[in-house]
């Protein structure tokens, strides 16, 4: 488990215990967080689970954006170099901590 | 007036299989789709991508995927009603007209909501102040390219769309690309020309930056630009273009007064009927325990709404399970000789 701290666009905080294993996306999708779409289901096919995260040194820590996970965000709703897509950051024991931003909204 | 034994909204993969088991039972149908060729996702999103999990084929993609089911259900002869979407659907003696918004009217027993996600439309600017240019000098999708003759054209993104469209225009126009980082998803030759024509000063490349503010009084005169540091330039504009490719919007699907569970509709897993009798819900769009969002579990869902449509077509007969290896009457319809 890792707690994860979700924070919707008009301030809500959500701290959650997420299974490793899990995307930060799955994570909140299963614990009917609003604020992530997740319209593809975690494929990297759309651009509905965008969260920005707002520690740079947490955006650092992160796994590298894979290919195409840039071209996804440029079809994001504001997208900015602090971006990432949710389903893509895959909860471990080094991600214990990590707090994200949803945007204003997804679509 | 058009009846029929089911109406199919939405030509993906799903809605199309959906239409072949149709045909193979022995009912008509009449497929809708608001964009303008058959395929759904696969051929809007990713029609050069391979796909790897359709069963018994390695390896397909979108576009084949979508060429061979077309070919698939050739032998019914079903129509097509695409760049339409269904507006209304209203129960009149346990029959559902179904309203397009180009006018067209069904009637039908059975509605089979193969959506994916909804419908397509244009990401557009977040900026209020775009909305009010919408359609007229702020645009996204180009039906005229001669509007834009001698004129200082605004283009934002970094795909395909973008990229073709700034190499196109700067012949007869001065251009400027906008872009929110270095690099560009386009095709390597189009990034390519357009770095050679922002050398040779045919566009202006701008990136890092994105649409902050439209400004113009009655029509646009300028466009204001920032970077996330806050810098900020302004740039004439007659028109401003934006193309951040497409979202899926659920659109009327929403007013028809069927059970939802966040976008998508919650199903019997027997048929794949909703809430409502005769409306039928397969593909992405659906819901249910286990649901994956797979090609695959779509030509199952929609198998088995078939089954379902037929009993409400054909009130008076008994369905008949057959396999289409021994059926003659599968023969028949398939126009195959024994």
């Amino acid at each position: 488990m890792a707690k994860i701290k979700y924070v919707e666009f008009n301030g809500t905080v959500h701290e959650i215990e997420v299974s490793k294993g899990l995307s930060v996306m799955e994570g909140a999708v299963q614990n009917s967080i609003p604020g992530i779409d997740a319209d593809c289901g975690g494929g990297m096919s759309c651009a509905t689970c965008h969260v920005y995260i707002n520690d740079s040194e947490w955006f650092n820590k992160l796994p590298e954006k894979e290919m195409g996970e840039d071209d996804m965000l440029d079809q994001a709703y504001e997208p900015k170099s602090n971006s990432r897509l949710s389903c893509q950051l895959i909860v471990s024991d080094e991600l214990d901590g990590l707090t994200v931003h949803m945007p204003e909204k997804q679509v | 007036m058009i009846k029929t034994d089911v109406v199919i909204i939405g030509a993906g993969p799903t809605g199309l299989f959906c239409a072949h088991q149709l045909g193979i039972i022995g009912l008509k149908c009449e497929i809708v789709d608001n964009l303008d060729k058959i395929g759904g996702q696969c051929i809007e999103l990713y029609p050069d991508k391979p796909i790897y999990d359709i069963p018994a084929v390695p390896q397909c993609t979108g576009e084949e995927l979508t060429n061979n089911l077309i070919e698939q259900i050739k032998p019914f002869n079903f129509n097509f009603h695409l760049n339409d979407r269904v507006q209304e659907l209203k129960n009149e003696n346990n029959k559902w007209i179904v309203k397009t918004s180009n006018g067209k009217e069904f009637e039908t027993p059975n509605v089979v909501i193969a959506g994916g996600v909804g419908s397509f439309e244009p990401r557009k600017f977040p900026t209020k102040s775009a909305e009010i240019f919408d359609g007229k000098t702020v645009l996204y999708s180009i039906k005229d390219k001669t509007i834009f003759k001698d004129k200082s054209v605004v283009i934002f993104g970094g795909g395909d769309s973008a990229l073709d469209w700034a190499i196109e225009l700067s012949n007869s126009s001065k251009v400027t690309l906008v872009h929110r980082r270095d690099e560009f998803r386009g095709a390597p030759s189009s990034v390519q020309k357009i770095k050679e024509l922002s050398k040779s000063k045919k566009i202006e490349l701008i990136t890092k930056y994105s649409m902050n503010e439209v400004k113009g009084n009655g029509s646009i005169e300028s466009v204001e630009i920032k970077s996330e540091s806050g810098e900020s330039k302004t740039i004439k504009a007659d028109y401003v273009l934006g193309f951040f490719g497409l979202i899926m919007q659920l659109g009327p699907i929403a007013e028809w007064g069927l059970n939802l569970n966040k976008k998508t509709i919650p199903v019997n897993t027997e048929s794949f009927e909703t809430n409502k009798k005769g409306i039928f819900a397969i593909g992405d769009i659906c819901t249910y325990p286990g649901k994956l969002k797979l090609i695959l579990s779509g030509f199952h869902e929609g198998a088995l709404a078939a089954r379902g449509c037929f009993k409400y077509a054909r009130p008076d007969e008994k369905y008949r399970f057959e396999f289409t290896t021994a059926s003659s009457a599968i023969k028949d319809r398939l126009g195959v000789k024994e």
